[in-house]
């Protein structure tokens, strides 16, 4: 029997490593989520492996990457789309959650602010100097205050009444809350305040001048935090809606973007197989100094074989392979080493 | 006198064109590279916006090789480049470097007062050598206008990735070592011609985006994380709101040329903004307005971080996005700024515009 095809979504992020598998009615089948920690290369051939133990090759329809390490991940296993995370994030809240108007996502390093009508990203924007308000702040306060980071969020609903916490910047964020445990708030209060801080920030940092309509959707690591929801729900004043699988949702939506771009190219997908999991696969970078610009080229080899390169401003090394690429491989994806 | 200049864009080529012509030495700096953003984020206030730490690596880099004197422009109005000349004597010559610097400022009044100021540089060249020399530079810095424009709007339909950009910097190359003002006009039609024969999709109906702001940040392409170029290659036909021809006329010449000014622009922006706010702030508003009725499918507007003019208009940017139906994205640049983060926001932005638009047109298929 012929089982029906299966799409997989990558989303290397810097802090974790979501690989899922959809079928063609968009359902998630498996969601792997596993922490990147500085590895992504090494991260992406764990999940394969793990994928593999139950799938196999011809299962797979199509492969979607997205994340900071998408390029990466789309090279080393032969994504047919390579999608950022606003995109990603917008296409797998409109298909689980319709009518959506409004993404609240915080990750690791990162929170956006998506703004949709219709079904279309219609304003979006990111955090951009500053990390405070994210996933990795949450994790170093529980760690701080020795408290798993889901009992972080119980902790905060429980609380009557929120200690106002400076959450402008984490640094001061934390001094505050020391401050506030010494002069003998009860830690339940002063959980609850540094969500509403964090969510203050969040609104201050990308809601400026946007008007923010239900239904919205919080996902990303930290929608599992119900003191987050509680605070965000108070400060917009909606019901909050999470989606099951709101920790893998770039991933889906790479997932989804994958489906779609493959059934569009008639069928055939660039998917190098789940031995790849195996494979030797290195990356390599150097400085490059053939002027003051120093630019760090990176290299990714798969058993001696060069497969791609990037990171050089001139264009000069990314090229080079381009050429030697299309000499060999007349149809070979040029687009997917460049970006 | 071996004279210097800071870079911003293609200007190198214009400013080298007058000066030859009226038999000044100089010294180009070096082209920008990472070098000379850390040594003017070294000596520059942390708190200055990124074209004064740039100009400040052009010099130094400038003096290594021998420079003595500074060309630079000055300016008038709420935005801190007016005294940036200033400040960049002080820091120099807190480094123990010693440039002379010749500040080129709008005239109040009349060219002459330009012309005075040029009276130190010039030297011995009668007026009529000063007057042909700056006519010949004009025409240089007109072609590479033009050369930039089609390459801005033709780089989507490449079908080769890079075509585009290897003939424009030919072209530039060729307008460079031009030596009359045929010849420049010859080599800008030539290296037009060859970029629209390159192998192109005319087929193609890509999204339009206009590119609104501070001008530094406009027109030198790396300081702005080279965005025309992104943009292209991720699929977009882009046109910028200002070009040097512009605002050299514009601003030094005080609109002695017949070249399409920002007058209408800013005029444009009244009902938003109906005061000077400094640098492109006006403009900004302007522009974007003109682009939507242009039919563009979207505008990024592009400053310093803590450009003060473009912050001013970017708090009234709602207003306009919602009287004109279209989205604007606002990026500011500065030295921390992450060339991943950047691209990300470009390609939803670019994504966004084209769903979007194909939306549009499907419904307007089905009306």
């Amino acid at each position: 029997m012929v089982k029906d095809l299966l799409y997989l979504g990558v989303d290397v992020g810097s802090v974790s490593t979501n690989l899922v598998l959809i079928d063609k009615w968009g359902d998630v089948k498996e969601a792997l989520y596993l922490r990147t920690q500085g590895r992504p290369l090494e991260t992406i051939q764990r999940g394969l492996a793990n994928l593999a133990e139950r799938y196999e090759d011809h299962q797979i329809g199509g492969v979607g990457t997205t994340g900071s390490a998408r390029t990466l991940a789309s090279v080393v296993l032969g994504a047919d789309v390579v999608k950022n995370e606003i995109t990603a994030h917008a296409v797998a809240a409109s298909r689980l959650v319709p009518g959506v108007r409004t993404i609240l996502e915080i990750g690791g390093q990162d929170s956006k602010l998506i703004l949709l009508k219709d079904g279309v990203v219609s304003d979006f924007s990111m955090n951009t100097v500053c990390a405070a308000g994210t996933g990795s702040f949450l994790d170093q306060q529980a760690a701080r205050l020795q408290i798993s980071i889901e009992e972080f969020g119980e902790l905060a609903v429980k609380s009557n009444h929120a200690v106002r916490i400076a959450g402008r910047c984490s640094v001061f964020a934390e001094s505050d809350m020391i401050h506030k445990q010494q002069m003998g708030h009860s830690l339940s209060d002063i959980v609850a305040g540094l969500c509403e801080a964090l969510v203050r920030n969040f609104l201050n940092n990308l809601g400026k001048g946007k008007k923010l309509e239900a239904p919205m959707v919080f996902q990303g690591g930290v929608a599992a935090n119900v003191g987050m929801r509680q605070a965000f729900e108070k400060a917009l004043g909606h019901e909050i809606f999470i989606p099951e699988h709101h920790k893998v949702m770039g991933a889906v939506g790479s997932a989804l973007l994958a489906q779609e771009t493959v059934n569009h190219a008639g069928g055939f997908t660039q998917f190098k197989g789940f031995s790849m999991a195996e494979e030797q696969i290195v990356a390599n970078s150097w400085e490059c100094g053939d002027c003051p610009n120093l630019c760090e080229v990176i290299e990714i080899q798969e058993a001696g074989q060069l497969l791609a390169r990037w990171g050089d401003r001139c264009g000069k090394w990314e090229n080079a392979l381009a050429v030697a690429r299309s000499e060999t491989v007349p149809e070979a994806q040029v687009q997917t080493a460049g970006q | 006198m071996k004279v210097t200049f800071p870079h911003m864009g293609n200007m190198s080529i214009v400013i080298k064109a007058l000066l030859k012509e009226l038999n000044i030495e100089f010294i180009p700096p070096p082209p920008i590279t990472k070098r000379t953003l850390s040594l003017g984020v070294q000596h520059a206030p942390e708190s200055a916006c990124l074209p004064l730490k740039i100009n400040i690596g052009n010099f130094l880099e400038a003096a290594e090789k021998g420079a003595d004197t500074v060309l630079m422009a000055g300016g008038i109005g709420p935005c801190r480049f007016g005294y940036y000349n200033q400040v960049q004597r002080e820091i120099l010559n807190d480094l123990g470097v010693n440039l002379n610097m010749i500040v080129l400022e709008p005239p109040d009044n009349h060219i002459g007062e330009l012309l005075k100021r040029l009276r130190t540089l010039t030297g011995s060249n009668s007026w009529w050598r000063v007057v042909k020399a700056i006519r010949f530079a004009f025409a240089k810095c007109e072609a590479l206008d033009d050369l930039e424009r089609a390459a801005s709007r033709i780089r989507c339909r490449e079908l080769q990735r890079g075509d585009v950009d290897r003939v424009y910097a030919q072209g530039c190359q060729a307008i460079d070592q031009a030596t009359t003002p045929k010849e420049i006009v010859q080599c800008r039609d030539e290296y037009l011609t060859k970029m629209r024969s390159l192998p192109l999709d005319h087929l193609k109906r890509p999204i339009r985006i206009g590119i609104v702001g501070e001008i530094y940040t406009l027109l030198e392409p790396s300081s702005n994380g080279f965005m025309e170029k992104n943009l292209g290659r991720l699929g977009a036909e882009v046109s910028r709101s200002i070009y040097l021809s512009e605002w050299v006329n514009e601003h030094l010449l005080k609109g002695l040329l017949p070249v399409k000014g920002h007058k209408l622009t800013r005029k444009r922006a009244q009902p938003y903004l109906n005061c000077m706010v400094g640098g492109h702030g006006q403009e900004s508003i302007g522009a974007t307005i003109e682009y939507a009725q242009q039919g563009y499918d979207g505008v990024i507007q592009v400053g310093p971080l803590t450009c003060m003019p473009e912050i001013v208009a970017q708090s009234i940017m709602p207003n306009v996005e919602k009287d004109f139906h279209i989205p604007v994205l606002t990026i500011y640049v500065d030295e921390q700024t992450g060339e991943a983060g950047l691209m990300t926001r470009l390609e939803a932005f670019v994504d966004m515009l084209e769903r979007r638009k194909r939306i549009q047109v499907e419904s307007g298929l089905q009306g």
